[in-house]
């Protein structure tokens, strides 16, 4: 086909005209807030329901979709219902990020609720500071993190081990093995970990990152074997956690002496490993499917009614709960029926919430939340007996482990010393 | 010693479990030339074969596995006689062809099953370890051993002492002759194909109760197949074990040494440099191809 100059120009109109068509934002000046307005408010709901985290992001999804019909029975929101638009990224941070672009700037959510993994928080959070939008996020996460768009519901390390690691030291030993997956949530968690061990006398005499979703445990075990530690911290996530409780246990290695303690290994996790293997072993959480309640036994009960019986939560569904219930709280103290991200954001500081795992808050300081961390045997039921908990809520402080930084509501400070 | 030993057996039990996975796929690559990228989602297949035998009908693992081998058996069938059969001309097309068949099956299971992580139980008279010689092994892990070490002797003998293998030599070697001769490649071709799907499914049934089940379970054990088929040697058992076992020892004593990721790097490293010097792996069979 000879290519000519006028099939070229014709070529070239045609495809300006259908981008610009299909991307109306590109020209339209209005590009404004998004806002809510005409009695419902529209929120985001981004969590993977394809993909190799769906397995626990479904469970996200469906406590967020339970908090809203829970709300809107109630009334909705100074009256007005909330609408959630649901979208799915399939597990991939490139998707995270083009689905949340469509949520914020297409659909005009005033908030979105979602995220797993921290590839896909890191993904979104240029859409969310280019828009001045807000990102509801309910996960665990690493912490050095300090994004003015961003409200953090999911405990900082601080937060999992500031009475984990001197627990698991005083009844145990002072001999820990660190084993992660190889990315950066278990390697902060190690920091911080190995920052507690220091002060305490303890020692590291292996630490060690296998990829993700390793699942040949054989080399590792026989590592532990040879170091003997008195702990093995684990921070190895999904199918990594299935393979690494069974090879320990088929290799004849005993909880009583070498457990595994871990701050990823939820009901979910146990459920798939089966229970035998999970018992005798640890988990460090503000949030256990067996704590007793008022509020969870609540909250399990209509979670299995909404979505099955056989359903269980976990300490990263039960955040994703009661962050819908914060940001109500949010909402109506602005109450007007026109508002903004930045301000929905102002208005959640301070807002308490009696959550299933307690009483929450959320911190002025660096918008994460004050939580009840919880100490947790695995059983053989699939359930975890809680040890110990905490007699109060123990403040976030995503900079703990670096003491030149500090987060504050203006974001990160750097402290002159 | 007391590090030779437990070496040895991490090194065995990896090389064990990368045998019954690789097996099927040097059968199919070896005799048919198809590039089975598909090889993976058999396992997978496999895997929740048993789990769903186990948790619907009560069926215990070792009971299990003659049934998995002829259900992902069957699958393989229905997969040459529909899709590859047309492809034989057409090598690089078979690896595009298989890639979606291994794209469809894994979201079947997914959209069908569920994407939840699943569990298979181990047989409980192989729960405990066993000792030897001052050290302790899961008996599980023996077992995968002495299976694997069954699975090639009943495919060596299927392979060379049947009239199913003789057939089965002559078609790979030159199969417009052998039809002169009157044997049916086709069907050969079918039996074959299934054959190593079947010990995919075998592979994947013996795997799930040490590690996990998930739709996505496959894709890693492909990789590590194909690694042990380019390293052994196409058409060579021999060549497969012995690769299995080098490419499994040498990561056991890497992980010992330093890590798990440097051991996968280390080992693709090695393995790229080893195809350099040996483009045709270790075992390389000297045949004239028409």
């Amino acid at each position: 086909m000879s290519y000519n100059r006028r099939k070229f120009l014709k070529g070239t109109a045609a495809v300006g005209a259908a981008s610009a068509v299909s991307f109306p934002h590109l020209w339209m000046k209005d590009a404004s807030l998004a806002h809510a307005a005409a009695g419902e408010i529209k929120i985001g709901v981004l969590y993977s329901l394809t993909g190799t985290t769906a397995i626990i992001e479904t469970s996200l999804n469906q406590a967020t979709i339970l908090a809203i019909e829970e709300i809107n029975a109630a009334g909705g929101i100074n009256g007005m219902k909330i609408v959630p638009v649901i979208e799915d990224p399939a597990s991939d941070p490139a998707t995270f990020a083009q689905k949340a672009r469509k949520l914020v700037v297409g659909d005009k959510c005033v908030s979105v609720f979602g995220s797993y993994t921290s590839a896909s928080r890191k993904a979104v959070l240029p859409v969310f500071e280019k828009y001045n939008n807000l990102y509801w996020y309910p996960t665990l996460y690493e912490g050095r993190e300090c994004s003015k768009n961003v409200i953090y519901t999911g405990a900082v390390p601080n937060q999992q081990q500031k009475d984990f690691v001197p627990w698991l030291v005083k009844n145990f030993g002072k001999k820990f093995y660190l084993i992660g997956s190889n990315y950066i949530y278990p390697k902060e968690e190690n920091n911080v970990c190995k920052i507690l061990l220091k002060r305490l006398g303890g020692e590291v005499v292996g630490e060690e990152y296998v990829p993700l979703g390793h699942s040949e445990f054989a080399a590792v075990i026989n590592k532990f074997k040879e170091t003997q530690p008195n702990v093995i911290f684990s921070t190895v996530v999904g199918d990594s956690v299935v393979a690494l409780h069974r090879q320990y246990k088929a290799a004849g290695l005993d909880p009583k002496k070498m457990p595994m303690a871990s701050l990823t290994t939820s009901e979910e996790e146990i459920a798939a490993m089966g229970g035998e293997f999970a018992a005798g072993h640890f988990t460090s959480a503000p949030y256990f499917m067996s704590y007793d309640s008022p509020e969870n036994h609540k909250f399990v009960e209509a979670f299995q009614k909404r979505w099955g019986k056989g359903k269980t939560t976990n300490f990263v569904s039960e955040p994703a709960y009661f962050q819908v219930y914060l940001f109500k709280q949010a909402v109506e103290k602005l109450g007007k029926t026109e508002f903004t991200p930045p301000a929905i954001r102002v208005a959640s500081w301070n807002q308490e919430f009696k959550a299933p795992e307690g009483l929450v808050k959320i911190s002025a300081q660096n918008s994460h939340t004050y939580l009840w961390p919880k100490i947790g045997e695995a059983q053989t039921s699939g359930q975890f007996k809680i040890i110990e908990q905490s007699k109060e809520w123990v403040e976030p402080l995503p900079y703990w482990a670096y003491p030149g930084q500090v987060c504050t509501p203006d974001g990160l400070v750097q402290k002159k010393t | 010693m007391s590090v030779i030993i437990p070496q040895l057996s991490v090194g065995l039990s990896i090389a064990s479990i990368l045998l019954i996975v690789a097996l099927g796929l040097a059968i199919i690559y070896g005799t048919m030339g198809v590039i089975n990228l598909a090889h993976g989602e058999f396992v997978m297949l496999g895997a929740y074969a048993v789990w769903f035998l186990q948790t619907y009908l009560g069926i215990g693992l070792i009971a299990c596995l003659l049934l998995v081998f002829a259900f992902v058996g069957g699958v393989g069938w229905l997969v040459e006689r529909l899709l590859i059969r047309h492809l034989y001309k057409r090598p690089l097309d078979t690896i595009l062809a298989t890639w979606g068949v291994g794209v469809i099956l894994q979201q079947t299971i997914r959209l069908s099953v569920g994407p939840e992580l699943r569990y298979v139980k181990m047989p409980d008279f192989l729960t405990s370890s066993v000792h030897f010689f001052g050290y302790e092994e899961s008996a599980y892990r023996i077992f995968i051993f002495v299976l694997a070490v069954a699975l090639v002797l009943i495919t060596y003998f299927l392979f060379f002492r049947t009239e199913f293998g003789l057939r089965l030599r002559a078609v790979t070697q030159n199969p417009e002759i052998a039809r002169c001769f009157g044997i049916n490649a086709g069907l050969t071709y079918s039996l074959t194909f299934a054959y190593g799907a079947g010990l995919a499914g075998i592979a994947g049934s013996l795997v799930s109760p040490l590690k996990s089940v998930s739709p996505d379970m496959g894709t890693p054990y492909v990789v590590d197949a194909f690694l042990v088929v380019v390293v052994g040697g196409v058409q060579s058992l021999l060549g497969t074990v012995a690769s299995s076992y080098l490419i499994g020892q040498v990561s056991g004593v890497l992980a010992f040494i330093s890590n798990d990721t440097m051991a996968k790097a280390l080992v693709f490293f090695g393995v790229v440099v080893l195809i350099r010097l040996f483009p045709r792996g270790l075992f390389a069979m000297r045949v004239r191809r028409s």
